[in-house]
């Protein structure tokens, strides 16, 4: 059974404890701004939003790669950078409709998260259980997810 | 089931992969004559920068990846298309038969009518043959004149500042990128190019290009400087290559135009990429794009109606992303705006900061950025989802960076809306 980060926005905190631990695990320092989990802020609301990349079916990121430095870990389902094969050119941050992979300036290549192998960081640091990593069936994750991409148009319907 | 795909480009190896997906037992044959293995066009800025060498530019593994998949690779020219007899002409004069036929001939470099333009130190940039001549001739320290500032143009720019040439950039528009980025935006960025040691050359052509007494050219320009060069780089346009296709049925305008299936006028002839004129995902109009991503989308849908997977193609979304010696800018949709619609605009020249948003009623229809690397794939994500933002497009139009909280907050169960 293949598992998937679960983010339940109504319990986090914003604590940033999950982009500590993101940006020690793949940087080696602690720097929030190089986290490829990011929580996002609305003040008026005093909510936050855990938010990162699905590891979507569609793989817009990997499609639009002209290089084919983008491939899928067959263990965890996630879409993982060969930085060897990455020239920086950036076309995937424009083509993953939901902003979670991104230009690092640091390293001339893209970021984004690859389930840290199959044992993530983020949910192991989160103190409220807003992150969890569990069975992708369990969380309706999947028909989140199918839900996100069928609101893109250009998603084909086959007939 | 035989079939053949012209072009070994993106949109003819993602569609020859395809079609291996939906349809084992069919016969997939590719025909290209170019004379590397499919390569990526995308990745000559970074040869030329030195980032990769030749093969990192291959779109796939040639060793293996062909013949696991068992992809015929053809090395030829098809001279010639027959869709009544359904059989192509190659230019060794081989003849094959096709059931289904895919055109993913791309489009080539042109070069406006200046005389010496023909003299062998003037190149376009365009495949891996043009980025060898341009290594020889791109030594440190030497001239070099790119003539057009549209999105090729600037793509190779900052590869030829690494190759620490002393660079000319002339634009006949008015401001750098100008089918990308407004009068504002691509001021920022020509403005970028100067501070960086650039010379650039905007509402200016060039009138002729001499050969002078070192085997160097002179380039003379409109606005009376004379310029030496020892490297004169054309990126000027490209036309679709669709000669192979006189005499048939299949209707041309701009390029090959195709239905929602992406066939064209004869009903067992598809295209895709850069020679298609597909649909444009913000217009619902029939237009070139001429990007990477639309050229993948192609490919891969075509191949699924060519395998009789019956799917419908609802446009692309026009959208390129430049990074210029360190700064990065990017244009979705309909940047320029639709009548009638409402702007948000954070403009910071001092630190080469831009945000541009376009909204048609409660939706975003375009967006720019200058100096934005973070999250802005969702700006394609509310765009083409079209989301009704409510009161997240009032909070936009005063704060145009929380494009990412606006789209979490509409597609997410947060617990309030
Ligand atoms: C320097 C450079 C940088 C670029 N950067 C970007 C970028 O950053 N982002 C982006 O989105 N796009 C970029 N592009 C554009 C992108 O490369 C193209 O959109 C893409 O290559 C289109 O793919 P295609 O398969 O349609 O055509 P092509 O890649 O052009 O492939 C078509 C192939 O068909 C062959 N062919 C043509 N006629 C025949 C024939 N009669 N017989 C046999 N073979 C034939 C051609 O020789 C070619 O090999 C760049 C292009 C260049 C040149
Ligand atoms: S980065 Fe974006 S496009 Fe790529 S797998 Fe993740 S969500 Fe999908
Ligand atoms: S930035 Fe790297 S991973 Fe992304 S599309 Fe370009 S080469 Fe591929």
């Amino acid at each position: 059974m293949q598992k998937s980060l679960h983010i339940d926005p109504g319990k986090c905190t914003g604590c940033l404890q999950c982009e500590m631990a993101c940006s020690y695990d793949n940087t080696g320092t602690f720097n929030p701004s190089r986290s490829y989990i990011k929580v996002f802020t609305f003040h008026d609301e005093g909510r936050f939003a855990p938010y990162t990349c699905t590891q979507c079916d569609e793989a817009w990121c990997m499609h639009a790669c002209p290089v084919d430095a983008i491939s899928v870990d067959l263990a965890t389902g996630a879409k993982i950078i060969s930085d060897d094969k990455c020239v920086g050119c950036k076309v995937c941050t424009i083509a993953c409709p939901f902003g979670t992979v991104n230009y690092s300036q640091a390293t001339g290549k893209v970021v984004k998260c690859d389930l840290c192998g199959g044992d993530p960081e983020c949910a192991k640091a989160c103190p409220t259980g807003a992150i969890t990593y569990i069975d992708a069936d369990w969380t309706g994750y999947d028909r989140m997810m199918a839900s996100a991409a069928k609101s893109l148009p250009s998603a084909e319907a086959t007939h | 089931m035989q079939h053949i795909i012209i072009g070994a480009g993106p949109a003819g190896v993602i569609a020859a992969e395809t079609l291996r997906k939906c349809d084992p037992a069919a016969s997939v044959t590719i025909i290209g004559d170019e004379p590397e293995p499919p390569y990526s066009r995308m990745a000559i800025p970074y040869y030329l920068s030195d980032n990769i060498d030749e093969a990192g530019s291959y779109l796939r593994d040639p060793s293996t990846h062909y013949s696991k998949y068992s992809i015929e690779l053809v090395q030829e020219r098809v001279e010639k298309v027959d869709s009544k007899a359904k059989q192509v002409t190659l230019s060794d004069s081989s003849t094959r038969n096709y059931d289904k036929l895919l055109l993913a001939t791309g489009s080539r470099a042109i070069s406006p009518p200046i005389p010496g333009l023909d003299l062998p130190q003037v190149h376009s940039c365009w495949t891996l043959v043009d980025a060898r001549h341009i290594i020889e001739l791109a030594k440190p320290g030497a001239n070099v004149v790119l003539i057009g500032a549209g999105f090729i143009g600037c793509i190779i720019l900052e590869a030829l500042v690494k190759r620490k040439i002393k660079l000319t950039v002339v634009e006949t528009g008015n401001r750098m990128v100008p089918r990308m980025l407004n009068d504002k935006a691509g001021g920022l960025l020509k403005q970028w190019c100067i501070d960086k040691g650039i010379d650039v050359h905007t509402s200016c052509s060039v009138e002729s290009v001499k050969a002078a007494d070192n085997g160097e050219v002179q380039v003379s320009l409109s606005d009376g400087s004379k310029l030496p060069a020892a490297l004169v780089i054309t990126a000027t346009g490209v036309k679709p290559n669709i000669e192979m296709l006189e005499g048939t049925d299949i209707k041309l305008d701009l390029g090959v135009l195709v239905n929602h299936s992406m066939q064209t006028s004869n009903s067992d002839v598809y295209a895709a990429g850069d020679v298609a004129q597909g649909i444009d995902f913000s217009t619902g109009n029939f237009e070139v794009q001429a990007i990477q991503p639309t050229a993948a989308d192609h490919g891969r849908i075509a191949a699924l109606n060519m395998a009789g997977n019956i799917t419908e193609h609802h446009g692309t979304l026009n959208m390129n992303i430049l990074d210029t010696l360190g700064l990065v800018s990017c244009s979705f949709g309909l940047w320029m705006g639709v009548d009638g619609g409402e702007q948000a605009e954070l403009y910071n020249p001092g630190e080469f900061q831009y945000i541009n948003l376009q909204f048609d009623g409660d939706c975003l229809v375009g967006a720019s950025t200058i100096g934005k690397t973070q999250h802005i794939g969702v700006l394609r994500g509310l765009i083409e989802s079209r989301i009704n933002l409510g009161h997240w497009k009032e909070r936009l139009l005063k704060d145009p960076t929380c494009i990412m909280e606006a789209y979490i907050a509409s597609t997410q169960e947060l617990g309030y809306s």
